[in-house]
């Protein structure tokens, strides 16, 4: 019998998460601060939407663009938050998640042997998708001295004849750094001059401390070579509904929608109608969310850089990511004792690139409580084993 | 900053100075100062728990009353709503617009208790013209918070 799998695929490691999950998965009573989604129900006034919209039976496929209305608020949404102006009718996509989004406008744009520019560390998906679209990833390793952002420097030294496309993710998972408007300033002309494009998933544009998420789409310039992807998960408190887009120039755009015509067909009916809800009056919410997030951000950074773990202050997201270079074990062995010794789970640094090593992601998406415990925990064992033992 | 340490505490009145103060960007002094303030000038009343007694084993009753009273000249509701308050069993007391003029919510350990103190002592009282008392069968949600649901953290453990 042939072979039945695709040697691209096979040749696609398994993601650094999902070897630990199986670890976590075994221990019952573990508490986690490994999440990458928050811990609020969807605000209820949206989960009613839906229910209602189910209930009206709208159980049929929508347009692929996704229904009318939606794309209309996610255009006001984008120009009243970001100062971004996209039209409606063809330069907005409604996907399945962000995760959706970041697949199509790769494939989209990419053709075989196409360089992309992954800063790392970064999310999981950013490089079998790009793998997968026939590109090549090329990953630029990304500095704790310079708090995790990309500089200048960095970007022009990863450049190639062959690179075509920048990823940008800011905030960033699962750094929580984030880009404001002078960091981005430096590198937008470098994008220009050297006619790149950008793929700018700005899933947690919403959940900044302090400063206001800044798009790089909005740059002069900068409109015609950015495909901006957001959703509605991280905001509005919404990772199940699977709900994302896409916005950018409808040339691409028009490509990317061919595909998810092709593949998906339309994104999820209820969650769109509830979508357009959360756009609608959800204003409130995601201040309240933030408003939390903020709280414990500041009570988590503190405590772990009293035990002894540096960290730099993150200002978006909901993670933080502290240094554990002064013990004398990887990022692996860390969470792999921390688990089996206190059952705390926090997610390794390799998980989100090679460049993660002697770091952890630790999530504050759980009550104060949750990481008053967990936390008692991690200083337990961090007393241990900090000195080098 | 004041604003901002009430909303803080609103729903949980066990977080220490020190946590306030790092969660809010302030020193632990200024967290205690501001709190005192807020004491002294009676915006902040007091720390009560909230309890769902339904989950314990003793009888424990609540009524709300409505209350139609003659308003007294000069004084208007405030005094009448004072001699009610200031009985034990008074749980709370306010002053509504509409059908009737105050809603007293009362709680005793059981129903002839309640029904005792609202024919024995309020009914009478000179300035009530009649009241309505309603016995609560179940309590779902009290203070912005539910009673009920207890909230299990159903996602995966790990994700990325």
């Amino acid at each position: 019998m042939r072979n039945p799998l695709s040697k691209t695929v096979v040749n696609i490691k398994p993601s650094g998460i999902r070897k630990f999950f199986d670890i976590v998965t075994e221990m019952k009573d573990a508490i986690s601060l490994g999440v990458g989604e928050p811990d609020f129900d969807t605000p209820w006034h949206i989960r009613e939407e839906g229910i209602y919209s189910l209930e009206k039976g709208r159980t049929f496929y929508t347009s692929n663009s996704g229904v009318k209305e939606l794309r209309v608020e996610i255009s006001n949404y984008l120009h009243r938050k970001y100062d971004l102006q996209y039209n409606y009718e063809n330069e907005v996509l409604v996907t399945v998640g962000g995760s959706e989004a970041i697949d199509l406008a790769l494939r989209a744009m990419v053709d075989p042997g196409d360089e992309v520019l992954i800063p790392q560390p970064c999310f999981v998906s950013y490089d079998p998708c790009t793998v997968l679209a026939g590109g090549v990833p090329v990953s630029i390793n990304l500095k704790e001295e310079n708090e995790f952002k990309l500089t200048r420097e960095e970007l022009l030294s990863a450049i190639t004849d062959k690179t075509k496309i920048l990823f940008l993710a800011f905030p960033s998972n699962p750094t929580g750094a984030i880009m404001d408007y002078d960091d981005l300033k430096d590198i937008v002309d470098v994008i220009i001059e050297k006619d790149l494009y950008v793929i700018s998933d700005e899933i947690y544009s919403e959940l900044t401390y302090g400063k206001k998420h800044v798009s790089i789409a909005s740059f002069p310039g900068m409109k015609e070579r950015t495909i901006v992807i957001n959703g509605f998960s991280k905001s509005y408190a919404m990772t199940g509904w699977r709900l994302g887009f896409a916005a950018g120039p409808k040339l691409i755009l028009e490509q990317m929608t061919k595909i998810h015509q092709f593949a998906i067909m339309c994104a999820p009916t209820t969650s769109q109608y509830a979508a357009v809800e959360a756009l609608r009056n959800g204003d409130s919410d995601v201040e309240m969310m933030t408003d939390a997030y903020d709280k414990r951000r500041r009570y988590l950074v503190n405590a772990l850089r009293n035990m002894g773990l540096p960290c730099f202050e993150p200002y978006g997201a909901f993670y933080v990511f502290p240094s554990i270079k002064g013990l004398n074990m990887t990022s692996d062995e860390f969470a792999t004792k921390l688990l089996m010794e206190e059952k705390v789970a926090v997610v390794p640094g390799t998980a989100f690139g090679e460049c993660g090593e002697g770091f952890l992601r630790i999530s504050y998406a759980y009550s104060i409580d949750n990481l008053k415990i967990a936390l008692e925990r991690i200083e337990q064992f961090v007393g241990r084993y900090l000195g080098g033992n | 900053m004041r604003e901002k340490i009430l909303a803080a505490i609103d729903k949980n009145s066990k977080l220490s100075a020190e946590d306030l103060a790092i969660m809010l960007g302030l020193s632990v002094e200024e967290v205690k100062s501001i709190i005192k303030q807020l004491e002294d000038e009676h915006i902040i009343c007091g720390y009560p728990t909230l309890i769902n007694w339904d989950k314990v084993e003793c009888e424990r009753v609540t009524a709300l009353i409505e209350v139609k009273v003659t308003p007294q000249r000069g004084l208007g509701f405030d005094k009448i709503a004072e001699r009610i308050y200031k009985f034990d069993e008074v749980q709370s007391v306010y002053l509504m617009s509409g059908g009737f003029d105050l809603t007293v919510i009362i709680e005793g350990r059981t129903m002839r208790e309640v029904a005792n103190f609202v024919s024995v002592k309020l009914a009478p009282m000179e300035a009530i013209l009649s009241t309505a008392t309603h016995f609560v069968l179940k309590k779902y949600k009290e203070n912005g918070l539910p009673l009920v649901h207890t909230h299990k953290d159903e996602r995966m453990l790990i994700s990325p």
